[in-house]
């Protein structure tokens, strides 16, 4: 019998394989989130080889714990071992890695070859998946890392749809995509700026993010004719003179923003049609340093729409509800990096940057009793009687009511939840669930 | 006995050639802006064929940057290219990218690989692992300390290439950063080029002083070091090392710099050989490339001495 292979990416609307989408866990905490907001699987930091050394990170025993958890919802857990390793950190590595995989770590992201080979060598149960930090971006280096032994590439955030749909054409290997999250916008690993500035080394997990920093920029005078060869200088004076007589020109005026490499995040919920059907297997949101809020709330949205598209790919429209819910946990304006375009002038950040979220998590739903209709909430944040909050929670469950009477466990009336992680009782308007998150806007 | 190593540098035109060979030079490194990355300038399929019959007369050999983060639409040009230098007689290849050692393995094989990923080569292990797959070489990250490259020896199954000299690469992006900033202005473009001949360069608010030269090409933006490195005063830790290539990296400098600071190196290099045991630095060498360093920009010894943090 003759199986005829259909490229995923042509046609239309073919129902397809359904991706996989991976969310980001900065702890033990948000990767219970992001579980079970819906993510299929979630990528962590180890306390070694990973790039975000400010990050909580994980032990390996909050690993195992979040194992356990993720098993329980068919989800897998990753380790991002990601750094380009210097000679001193290659000793422990074997061990580190043969706890990975003792504690039930199904993949590690790496860019090292070193660490590459290490890991096929000591623990070849776990799987490897190419980082994007080594800025793969066209389908004969994806082959070789298929070749090499890898199920799967993380590409380089610059390819765009097309040269996707090419990558996959040529190659059958599994493509990891970003599809949400800050960006960098250099090639992911191809920066040092914060080594030369700060002594931070941004490819073993010090990036300080000079990238959003302001600079001014200016060109040399074009009659400063700097380059003054030994021979065509009679002596040191006119050498001198010639290297620093003419001021350069500013090309910015006093009331221009100031240069900056920073980027927009990344946002591609409104184009999940097209990932889906370029045959991305596995979307990627960025951010191990992001909010239990903010992971809850993408992971959230990215689920319902892929659901939605998976169910009925003829009749999916996205639903302006996503896209607001996610905005609500955002601070940066978003683009769509470079998966229809080069980014521009209109893909920058210039104004001032870190814009607070428009609302705050202002507490957990920690239980719901029917009978009464009341809740148990851990607080997150500061909120009083009289101010609006929203319930949200998995699947999109959605709805607002004021803060009435607020009472502490022993029922004592209190005029606000003032504390952190306070256990505090309210009444609500519809049925919760362990899990629900409560928020409220920003004052 | 320890092997006497190369002295590389970048050539900006067919006219250096001569006269970095005459400095010195032992090696040249040229390419093509299609292909390669922050070259010191643009040599056709022709010059570089006349660049290999010039140094090659002279014994010196001619290496050529395929260094480009390759899209696929520049997958279907590569095995022509591949091919032409190596019927050029090109002894090796600069690469970045695992498609051209692809493709070097099919189309041109007597041609050698230096693996060359600038900041992200860190090890002796991704070192070897690249040498098993055919690279003859590597080059190491400017962000590695004196200790980190000794310290490889006794490790390497492959060469090894260190910058000594020059500016380096901090940042690259796919992105026009600089056009982009214009428009942003409404000044799209002032005076049209935003190459390396514009001498664009940024200042950060709290390093007054240090100039960041930012150009862009065909391959996106890049971003320089405001220093040049210069290890002449420790040439010797490198040598004891059996380091195998030192690089000179001319980018931005022009010909009668890099002709200094090649017969500088050069100088120390013979005279080490001549009797390691006797060799000591000389500070009147320093000088000579004292008198020709841009004040705008220090001499320092990059990453060789810093403590990094992450």
């Amino acid at each position: 019998m003759e199986v005829m292979s259909q490229p995923k990416y042509t046609g239309k609307r073919y129902r397809l394989d359904k991706p996989e989408l991976l969310a980001p866990a900065g702890n033990l905490e948000k990767l219970k989130f992001a579980v079970h907001y819906g993510a299929d699987a979630v990528y962590i930091g180890g306390q070694m080889y990973g790039l975000r050394s400010n990050a909580d990170n994980f032990s390996f025993e909050e690993m195992r714990e979040g194992v356990e958890f993720a098993r329980k919802y068919g989800a897998k857990v990753f380790v991002a071992t990601n750094i380009y390793a210097h000679n001193e950190d290659l000793e422990g590595i074997e061990a580190y890695l043969r706890n990975l995989h003792e504690v039930g770590i199904a993949a590690i992201i790496t860019a090292d070859p070193a660490i590459i080979e290490i890991a096929q060598r000591a623990v070849p149960e776990i799987e490897v998946h190419l980082s994007t930090q080594q800025s793969t971006m066209n389908w004969q280096s994806v082959k070789f890392w298929k070749e090499e032994g890898l199920p799967r590439v993380v590409l380089g955030r610059e390819v765009s749809f097309q040269e996707i749909a090419e990558i996959k054409k040529h190659v059958d290997v599994e493509i990891e995509a970003f599809v949400h999250g800050a960006m960098c916008s250099s090639y992911s690993g191809r920066c040092v700026l914060s080594n030369h500035f700060t002594d931070r080394d941004s490819n073993r997990g010090g990036c300080c993010q000079s990238c959003r920093w302001s600079y001014d920029l200016f060109e040399e005078a074009p009659s400063n004719d700097v380059w003054v060869s030994e021979e065509d200088a009679q002596d040191q004076e006119e050498v001198s003179a010639s290297k620093n007589g003419v001021t350069p020109n500013p090309l910015f005026q006093p009331e221009d923003n100031a240069f900056t490499m920073g980027s927009k995040d990344l946002c591609m919920l409104e184009s999940i049609p097209e990932l889906i059907e370029v045959g991305i297997d596995s979307f990627k949101i960025e951010g191990r340093m992001k909010s239990l809020h903010y992971v809850a709330t993408v992971v959230n949205a990215y689920r319902q729409a892929i659901d939605s598209y998976m169910a009925d790919p003829e009749h999916y429209v996205l639903k302006p509800e996503w896209v607001e819910e996610i905005n609500k946990a955002a601070n940066r304006p978003v683009n769509t990096g470079f998966f229809y375009d080069t980014p521009d002038h209109e893909d920058h950040i210039y104004e001032p940057e870190e814009k607070a979220t428009p609302y705050d998590f202002a507490g957990l739903v920690l239980e719901y009793n029917s009978e009464d209709g009341k809740a148990l909430i851990q607080q997150r944040n500061h909120f009083k009687p009289g101010q609006e909050i929203e319930f949200f929670g998995p699947g999109g469950t959605f709805f607002k009511q004021r803060v009435d009477t607020i009472w502490d466990e022993k029922g004592n009336v209190l005029d606000a939840a003032r504390h952190a992680m306070q256990r505090i009782v309210i009444k609500v308007d519809q049925p919760v669930h362990y899990f629900d998150m409560m928020r409220c806007k920003r004052k | 006995m320890v092997n006497k190593p190369e002295l590389l540098v970048t050539a900006g035109s067919l006219n250096e050639i001569e006269p970095l060979i005459n400095a010195g030079a032992d090696a040249l490194l040229i390419g093509n802006d299609r292909f390669g990355m922050r070259l010191a300038g643009n040599f056709s399929i022709e010059d570089i064929q006349q660049a290999v019959a010039q140094a090659h007369a002279r014994q010196v050999k001619v290496y050529v940057s395929l260094q480009s983060l390759l899209s696929n639409d520049l997958l279907d040009a590569l095995p022509d290219y591949v091919k032409a230098l190596g019927n050029a007689c090109v002894d090796a290849v600069e690469f970045n990218d695992p498609s051209v050692l692809m493709a070097v393995k099919t189309y041109a094989p007597q041609m050698k690989l230096h693996w060359n990923a600038e900041m992200t080569t860190t090890n002796y292990a991704t070192a070897n692992y690249w040498g098993r797959r055919g690279a003859n070489r590597v080059v190491f990250a400017r962000e590695l300390n004196m200790d980190e490259i000794t310290g490889m020896k006794g490790h390497l199954e492959v060469e090894s290439q260190v910058q000594i000299h020059g500016m380096t690469n901090i940042y690259h992006s796919k992105r026009s950063l600089v056009g982009s900033y214009m428009l942003h202005q409404g000044r799209p473009i002032e005076g049209g080029s935003l190459g390396k001949e514009r001498g664009l360069f940024l200042l950060e608010a709290e390093r007054p002083g240090e100039k960041f030269p930012i150009y862009e090409d065909i391959n996106g933006t890049h971003i320089m070091s405001s220093d040049d490195i210069c290890i002449l005063e420790d040439l010797h830790f490198l040598l004891e090392a059996g380091v195998n290539s030192l690089k000179v990296e001319g980018l931005l400098k022009p010909l009668s710099y890099n002709e200094t600071v090649v017969r500088t190196y050069r100088q120390s290099i013979d005279t080490y050989m001549a009797d390691p045991a006797n060799y000591k630095y000389q500070e009147q060498d320093m000088d000579n490339i004292r008198k020709v360093q841009n004040s705008d920009r220090e001499l320092t010894f990059g990453f060789f001495y810093k403590e990094q943090v992450y």
